[in-house]
């Protein structure tokens, strides 16, 4: 067994990768979901041994093939890069076994295996982004993870053609990103020779005020700003996440951007963290911090309009975006924790909100909007509980995960920048309190428009939904584990800076 | 197209087109060539097919189903030697272990994933020019 741990860091890559293709073949639905969940089960007990690994603050290196780098491939699982692997493995096993009942009453019977394989392609896609520290293997899993997304954003085109609109949005932007993150590496790779992070860390500097280097910077923060959905290169996200079948959403929403924005970290801590001083890049996060400051307002005032509620909840998701990329703006060793807490918990969030809307979507047959949902609480006790928490948890009230990220983010903002900012996300954070009493105001108070009998909610769905909701309130009473990962995160990539 | 000439072509060419494309994927060891290259070539050997016979035609001698099966199997080969060398010892993709000496293992391990590559990029292609081919332009296949 022990080649078992000396190789977590592939482990945990290949295994749904390779599962994805086995899936890919089968004719049976019913294995094809087991698999899927058999392969992702054991994608997360890798993480978990990986974690403990890593859990005395060493670095993982290993190299593909036995290369050592910077000539090979190296992956390096550190304390940093462990949080979102988690996120990805537990969520995508939550949302696996969320996902199959949606599966079947969304997807046509012959693509249902395919659409497990892509599933699990994104899993392995996103898992080899967070894992990798070569330049251009990350622009590979760039493209693995999101192609298998727009299949799946457009396999929702059963439901509503709308989705095949909303695939191609995000095709074409994501290939944009994905594009400028590539010319900046050949940009980096025709200045330095090297492609391996470590290494491009340690000779970027040498090489003095190089303009072709402040190219680079450009054209790598932009396209993975694309991929992150930052305000305002948002636009792909509410309709990929809104007409994408029910379950893509959940793991989308939880997951895809998530890992973005920790490769928009690595990429300005790790890469070019050591030549801040060369270039005064510092001065650049005026530009993400601004941004942010639009994002939080605009995604949350988008969200009220929002009459749709999937649309609603991917509005808000281009808002809370904004108050991970605040956290980051701030360059600050809390600031940057504060980001990784709400990485987290906006992920257990947004997985919990979106799939009781989904599991509602479910019962009714029916598109959820402000409209349908009159009454539907009453009729569907547990998932409206796990709704409501998660929803208090998103405005950030007290003893919920968003309490915790809203908390640390304002101190920070506090500690760098004074009054004014914490002052803004207060406001924000009441903003979203109007959508948020909207929707519970339409779900419970309001008489039902729906001629519906009596729905008995299935226990495969509320189960996987109070997993989540569980989680959202624990990490919110004992929230010690996300926060001390957090900050000895935080100091890590701090201490690279220079 | 009911051309006899081409008809007859194709049938004189199909088989030397593939052979060409075996000997570029298994002589890329040495030369230029490789599994991407003899993919592409195998998989122009079909589609030639079926632009002279039929798409239909094509199906009999490539059914779609097989065809998904081994674009599968050609990644699967490709992990799985990767995989191989994982339990024997080395780390994921190392070729070392798979022959008696460490160069014999390297040529055993290259060999057997460029023939990975090939037969999937060979069956992405036929499945791609399958997708096209039977796409309706014009009319909505689901409503």
């Amino acid at each position: 067994m022990s080649f078992i741990i000396k190789n977590l860091p592939i482990l945990i890559v290949i295994t749904p990768l390779m599962f994805s293709l086995i899936v890919a073949v089968l004719t049976n639905n019913r294995i094809a979901w087991s698999l899927s969940t058999f392969a992702s089960f054991l994608t997360m007990i890798f993480t978990i041994l990986l974690s403990f690994e890593v859990s005395d603050r060493s670095n993982i290196s290993y190299y593909l093939g036995n290369w050592p780098p910077p000539l090979g491939i190296e992956y390096v699982i550190d304390t940093i890069s462990i949080i979102p692997i988690m996120i990805v493995s537990v969520i995508g096993l939550i949302a696996t076994l969320f996902a199959h009942n949606f599966i079947t009453l969304e997807i046509d019977k012959k693509l249902v295996s395919k659409t497990y394989s892509l599933w699990l392609l994104t899993i392995a896609g996103l898992i080899g982004l967070i894992t990798t520290a070569d330049a251009f293997n990350l622009f590979v899993f760039l493209e693995i993870s999101s192609l298998s997304a727009v299949a799946l954003v457009a396999l929702g085109s059963k439901v509503d053609r709308k989705a095949l609109v909303a695939g191609y949005n995000y095709l074409i932007l994501g290939a944009v990103g994905a594009t400028f993150y590539v010319i900046g590496v050949g940009l980096l790779y025709g200045v330095t020779g090297t492609l391996n992070m470590g290494d491009l860390a340690q000779k970027i500097p040498t090489l003095g005020l190089n303009k072709s280097v402040i190219v680079a910077f450009t054209f790598m923060m932009l396209g993975i700003m694309v991929k992150a959905a930052v305000f305002p290169l948002h636009i792909w996200l509410p309709n990929a996440y809104a007409y994408a079948p029910s379950p893509v959403s959940v793991l989308l929403a939880a997951t895809a951007t998530k890992v973005s924005i920790y490769i928009l970290v690595r990429i300005s801590y790790t890469i070019f963290g050591s030549s801040y001083e060369i270039y005064s890049f510092e001065s650049l996060r005026y530009i993400l911090l601004y941004l942010a400051i639009l994002a939080m307002f605009a995604g949350t005032i988008m969200a009220i309009f929002e009459k749709d509620v999937k649309k609603l909840l991917a509005h808000s998701s281009v808002a809370q975006i904004g108050y991970i990329v605040l956290g980051i703006s701030l360059a600050t060793s809390p600031g940057i924790a504060s980001s990784f807490i709400h990485l987290i918990n906006h992920a257990l969030i947004k997985a919990g909100l979106f799939m009781s809307i989904v599991a509602m979507g479910y019962y009714t047959l029916k598109r959820i909007d402000v409209k349908t949902i009159a009454g539907l609480g009453r009729q569907l006790p547990i998932t409206f509980f796990s709704f409501v928490i998660c929803a208090l948890s998103l405005a950030g009230l007290p003893l919920t995960v968003g309490f915790i990220s809203k908390l640390y983010l304002i101190k920070a903002a506090y500690m760098s920048e004074g009054i004014w900012l914490p002052f803004l996300i207060l406001v924000s954070s009441a903003l979203s309190l109007i959508y948020i009493w909207k929707l519970i105001e339409g779900l419970w108070y309001n008489e039902k428009s729906l001629k519906i009998e009596k729905i008995k909610e299935l226990p495969e769905i509320y189960l996987p939904l109070l997993v989540i909701t569980f989680l959202n309130i624990y990490f919110g009473i004992d929230a010690g584990l996300i926060i001390d990962n957090s900050f000895i995160a935080s100091d890590a990539l701090m201490s690279g800076i220079k | 197209m009911d051309n006899l000439i081409l008809k007859v072509c194709t049938k004189v060419l199909f088989t030397p087109i593939i052979l060409f494309g075996l000997y570029v994927q298994f002589h890329g060891d040495f030369g230029p060539g490789g599994g991407f290259q003899a993919g592409v070539i195998v998989a122009a050997a079909f589609i030639l097919y079926a632009m002279v016979f039929s798409v239909e035609d094509c199906k009999v001698i490539m059914p779609p189903k097989l065809n998904f099966f081994l674009l599968a199997l050609g990644a699967f080969i490709y992990g799985f030697v990767g995989i191989i060398g994982l339990i024997l010892g080395d780390p994921y993709l190392s070729y070392d272990v798979l022959g008696s000496t460490k160069e014999a293992g390297q040529h055993i391990g290259i060999l057997l994933v460029e023939f990975g590559v090939g037969l999937t990029v060979c069956n992405v292609m036929i499945s791609l020019f399958y997708s096209f081919a039977n796409f309706n332009f014009g009319k909505r296949n689901n409503d």
